[in-house]
């Protein structure tokens, strides 16, 4: 909302500085964008160009003498319509003109100029408020004007604007007069009346003129009607003012319906009479009922959208804008005023869809019904004033409005309690007193009026916020509340499961959730493939809630090699979704992503394999107590980013809780390893106190095994049947060697693993080890085929 | 017998001088020491003395052995010492050349932010709490006194998935499912930090960002505890010589509502680029609980009062660690990354 100060004074008598003013207002709530004057400018002054003449090295170029009373003035001029007795703006030397602009001295073409004439333009007036004669050269002040004057004054636009950043709240302020009644209350300052004065002709309204409300969207529809318009250029001050507010001006007679609305917050529509049928009706829309409005676009509406019609067809678009058909032309002579107020919710999803107006954001925002009338009255006003009508006596009134003060009671200690101050009452009772809210005090009790204006107060704690604001909370002493001492509680096991990452040596990221369509499906499998798309989403690139996180990690992966990042051994803690049924299922994931060196250092064999990334998931695995639960399973059916020959499912307790492996050839010619485990399955399986283990005393013995086997066997199977064959007395099994080549022949391999025994109440006896040893030979050369 | 053993004995001392290394000393001892060593084979010779010299000559034989045992054993020693030197000499290395060790991780800044303010507040017994992002819009709104077409909404736009779901504009949405989950209905202290979504993507917004809420309910409390709670949090993250400003504002769930500035912590509030020369930077939201939203999940307003607040986390982070572009937060560039390795302070 642009606030003109010239107009607000018409309201309230103030003598702030506009800064001033700006910082008053946001510090009961109102921030602003800037605050300035309209047209910034120094050093201006109403010249008469005493001579003309052409430059003699250009052929545009004006050598004028331009007398600004005090002397005469060298000043080469560009403009076409530059001549010899035109009035015009100087900005004299020294002069500082908006975009930074400082006019200095100085010679052009060797001709000496002290100043320049200037155009609106260059006075920083807006290109949309600019008439044709001003978009092609200087501004050609009234031939009476005063040379030696300032012409800002001249011109009325001396006018110094505040650029507000209203809250969703106060649509009251939306209004002149609503700014008034605020600013009233800073400075303690009456807010003085409007004039709605006029006189009535002899007819009536209602003899001529029906309305017909046919929808509860409408609470109070008013009409009045004159006749007779003359439609002329408004005065200056209707037209800076609108222009000062982001209007621009354009007749007397639709700039006094603006104008109006910059008052009372009530936008008006005004139709050509003679262009209705002698009815004003208000209704939804039909299914696709086709409307042309103002700015000559068709519209098809639907049965949310509320319509004006003259009865036979619609001719507005309720709170949002106008039809073409029955505006306001520079032929009308007479005019039916609309004054009303439609429903909010269904304004705002109309020009939502359609345009955000001037009127839509205030329909938007609510309404003051006891405005309606005093809008549609000072319409009357300002037509009889400026626009020579004739006003039709009577009223069309269709009102279910409740146009009372609300009653609120509040108690002091209330305020006190929630504020945490001690103000004294006659502070809190001055602090309504200046809002120009009415009051009774009972004992503890105040019964507070709120005035229909201030539709954003309904209940006791909004009145709170009303005595906070103008009594100020700044000097509210903090202090912390007292409550029982306990110590807090927090999700410590995902910052161990993150500190735990980072020791191993990964990067911490965190990318967005949304990705393309084609990412979300990437990295999972097909019972999660319904992916959850944005209805609205801001672009195609970032239109689904992504499956997994690795599609993220693997962005992230080429947005460095793009840039020549080579090793990256990246991990995120997130969510990601998917539908299943009817389910929205929002899963915690880790995720991991290594490529490149994963080591530092010479000689060292330093590139990431799938042993690596084992190896990470498996100290994660065994520092969260999961050690011995959990194995590494050939997927039956894998994603296809996956290598199929360098994936594993990882299974805990029977239940598969996570993928790992190389990306796929095809997708990277780089070898890129990726896990991710979902850590709701992982975390809902609890692990046991860590507990001390008796030592034994007794030696353990080592033995050595190996065998040739076939090639698929894998290390698992021969390990388990190790294990089984060995019984209680094997504490540890580990593969050491795995060889293939010259002495083994094809389709083979050698696997040699260490064994070691051991017993909590003996040491063992060779002949014990080798009995078992004999067992684990004869048992894996039956089982498996291998050859020891 | 004498002149022999003498001889034998500047023989064995020569040689024993002459010795390279462990090897060939230890030849020398067996030469004229060992069993059948030439000092030993004298020893044994003396059966062919008479009683009266053997003796001498046995005396003088020990006393021999004894010496060259003597020279034997410090010529070992000086041996040893020799060798040791040369095995130190070849094992000698380049201290210089790099270590070999597994590249260091490191903590996205968002979330060294986040671990900060929940060590904050849990040891001012507040618990962290954790919702859903993809929300519903009774949590998202609804039940934050938004009904839907309520103006406000405007503030945030949204992403919606369906009507109904859609992703989280505001962690204020926790505070819905707080007093909800609370069956007791009895004080509550909360934060709840995470992920937070807009319809919003330009050079100073992402369409994702962090977010943080605080939610405190108990009878008595007042604005004056709001404020001395964020007097903590913003001295703890800005500076102890922060100040605050409350400016009355408007938020649907809170009444009254505040926005909050800190002084600039750059320019101590004399007027810099950072806070575009007013001195103050607008820093959190905050009020009293809304009524409406107290009664909504099953709070007696006339019983209860509450406190909210909820800030950004990302510009949190560009603070404090000097972060100029917002997007550097999420393009996640190895880089970028590895510059936040290490404890903080």
């Amino acid at each position: 909302m642009k606030l003109s100060t010239n107009f607000v004074k018409d309201y309230v008598d103030i003598d702030v500085d506009v800064k001033q003013l700006a910082e008053d207002m946001t510090s009961v709530g109102n921030e602003y964008d800037s605050a300035e004057r309209m047209i910034n400018a120094t050093k201006l002054i109403v010249g008469e160009v005493k001579e003309c003449e052409m430059h003699p090295d250009s052929d545009h170029l004006h050598i004028c003498k331009v007398d600004i009373g005090s002397e005469i003035l060298n000043i080469v001029c560009g403009a076409p319509n530059v001549r010899k007795g035109l009035k015009v703006i100087v900005a004299q030397t020294g002069a500082e003109l908006p975009g930074g602009i400082t006019i200095k001295k100085g010679m052009i073409r060797g001709q000496e100029s002290n100043g320049m004439l200037c155009s609106m333009q260059e006075l920083g007036l807006e290109n949309k408020f600019l008439t044709d004669a001003d978009k092609n050269g200087i501004h050609e002040l009234p031939e009476d004007s005063k040379v030696g004057e300032d012409p800002i004054k001249l011109l009325e636009l001396d006018d110094e604007v505040i650029d507000f950043e209203l809250t969703a709240n106060r649509g009251d302020l939306l209004s002149i007069l609503g700014m008034a009644y605020e600013i009233g209350a800073i400075y303690d300052k009456p807010v003085k009346e409007m004039d709605v004065s006029y006189k009535e002709n002899g007819e009536n309204i209602n003899d001529a003129f029906k309305l017909n409300i046919a929808t509860d969207n409408c609470s109070i529809f008013l009409s009045k009607k004159v006749k007779n318009v003359t439609i002329k250029e408004s005065p200056a001050f209707i037209k800076n003012r609108l222009m000062a507010s982001g209007i621009r001006p354009i007749n007397n007679v639709v700039d006094i319906s603006n104008y109006v609305m910059l008052e009372t917050g009530q936008p008006l529509h005004f139709y050509d009479a003679d262009s209705l049928k002698g009815m004003l009706e208000v209704r939804m829309a039909k299914e696709n009922e086709k409307l042309t409005t103002l700015d000559g676009i068709q519209r098809e509406l639907s049965t949310d959208d509320i319509v004006i019609s003259d009865g036979e067809r619609a001719i507005g678009l309720a709170g949002v804008m106008g039809g073409l058909d029955t505006e306001i032309e520079d032929t009308t002579k007479n005019i039916v005023i609309e004054a009303a107020i439609f429903d909010s919710v269904k304004v705002r999803y109309t020009s939502k869809k359609i345009l955000r107006s001037e009127a839509s954001s205030r329909f938007e925002k609510g309404l003051d019904p006891n405005r309606t009338y005093l809008a549609i009255n000072r319409a009357c006003h300002m037509l009889e004033k400026y626009a020579d009508a004739e006003i039709v006596g009577g009223i069309a009134v269709f009102d279910t409005t409740n146009k009372e003060d609300k009653k609120i009671d509040i108690t002091f200690k209330k305020i006190n309690d929630i504020l945490g101050l001690d103000i004294p009452k006659e502070s809190v009772l001055d602090a309504f007193r200046r809002l120009g809210f009415t009051y009774e005090v009972k004992e503890d009790v105040i019964t507070v009026s709120v005035p229909t204006r201030r539709i954003d107060i309904s209940i006791p704690e909004d009145l709170i916020e009303e005595v906070g604001r103008i009594y100020g909370v700044d000097n509210i002493e903090g202090k912390l509340p007292v409550m029982p001492l306990k110590t807090g509680s927090y999700d410590r096991v995902t910052r161990q499961i993150r500190n735990k990452m980072i020791d191993l040596g990964l990067n911490e990221t965190l990318s967005y959730i949304l990705v393309n369509d084609k990412e979300a499906k990437q990295f999972i499998k097909d019972e999660q493939a319904e992916t959850l798309k944005l209805l609205d989403p801001l672009t195609e690139e970032r239109n689904t809630l992504r499956a997994s996180i690795l599609p993220s990690l693997y962005k992230i992966y080429e947005y460095n090699t793009a840039r020549n990042v080579k090793d990256v051994s990246i991990f995120e803690i997130g969510k990601s979704f998917y539908k299943a049924g009817e389910n929205y299922i929002e899963e915690r994931k880790l995720g991991a992503l290594l490529s490149g060196d994963y080591y530092y250092g010479i000689g060292t064999d330093k590139k990431v394999d799938f042993y690596i990334l084992k190896g990470i998931v498996e100290e994660l695995m065994d520092y969260l107590g999961y050690a011995g639960r959990y194995s590494f399973v050939l997927p039956k059916a894998l994603p296809e980013e996956f290598h199929p020959g360098q994936t594993a499912e990882i299974n805990l307790n029977g239940q598969i809780i996570g993928i790992m492996g190389k990306v796929h050839p095809k997708k990277t010619s780089d070898d890129v390893f990726v896990v991710e485990i979902n850590l709701d399955k992982l975390l809902e399986k609890k692990t046991g106190k860590m507990k001390y283990k008796e030592i034994s005393k007794y030696p353990s013995v080592k033995k050595d095994l190996a065998m040739v086997v076939g090639k698929e066997t894998t290390s698992e199977t021969i390990e388990k049947q190790i294990k089984k064959s060995a019984g209680s007395l094997l504490t540890d099994v580990k593969v050491f060697d795995v060889y293939t080549g010259s002495n083994i022949e094809e389709g083979k391999k050698s696997m040699a693993y260490s064994l070691t025994f051991g017993a909590k109440d003996k040491t063992l006896t060779d002949e014990e080890i080798n009995a078992i040893l004999e067992k684990i030979i004869a048992d894996l050369e039956k089982t498996l085929r291998s050859r020891t | 017998m004498k002149e022999q053993i003498e001889q034998i004995k500047n023989l064995a001392k020569e040689e024993v001088a002459n010795a390279g290394d462990l090897q060939g000393l230890d030849a020398v001892r067996v030469k004229y020491l060992g069993k059948k060593g030439e000092l030993t084979a004298v020893l044994r010779g003396m059966g062919a003395l008479s009683p009266e010299e053997r003796p001498i000559i046995g005396e003088l034989v020990n006393k021999v052995r004894d010496e060259l045992e003597s020279l034997i054993s410090s010529k070992e020693t000086e041996l040893e010492e020799l060798a040791l030197n040369k095995k130190l000499e070849n094992e000698k290395i380049d201290i210089t050349l790099p270590a070999t060790k597994v590249k260091r991780g490191s903590k996205h800044p968002i979330n060294r932010i986040i671990e900060e303010l929940e060590d904050l507040f849990v040891s001012m017994g507040y618990d962290v709490v954790d919702g859903p992002e993809l929300e519903t819009d009774e949590y998202c709104f609804e039940r934050l006194n938004l009904p839907k077409g309520h103006p406000a909404r405007d503030m945030q736009d949204t992403f919606y998935i369906t009507t109904e779901y859609l992703l989280r504009t505001q962690t204020s949405s926790v505070q819905a499912r707080t007093m909800m989950a609370n069956k007791e209905k009895s004080p509550i202290r909360v934060i709840c930090p995470g992920k937070t979504y807009r319809r919003d993507d330009d050079a100073t917004h992402s369409h994702q960002f962090g977010q943080i809420e605080g939610l405190v309910i108990d009878e008595g409390i007042s604005l004056a505890h709001l404020k001395g709670t964020l007097e903590v949090f913003v001295k703890h993250m800005l500076g102890e010589d922060s100040r605050l400003r409350f400016r009355p504002s408007y938020f649907p769930f809170t009444e009254p509502s505040y926005e909050v500035d800190v002084s600039c912590f750059k320019c101590g509030g004399k007027g810099c680029n950072l806070c575009k020369q007013t001195g103050w930077i607008e820093i959190l939201g905050s009020g009293m609980v809304h009524p409406n939203v107290l009664k909504m999940n099953g709070y007696d307003p006339e019983k209860y009062s509450g406190f909210a607040f909820g800030t950004g986390l990302d510009r949190l982070a560009m603070f404090k660690y000097g972060i100029t572009d917002i997007r550097l937060l999420y393009a996640n560039d190895v880089r970028f990354l590895n510059q936040f390795d290490r404890k903080d302070d």
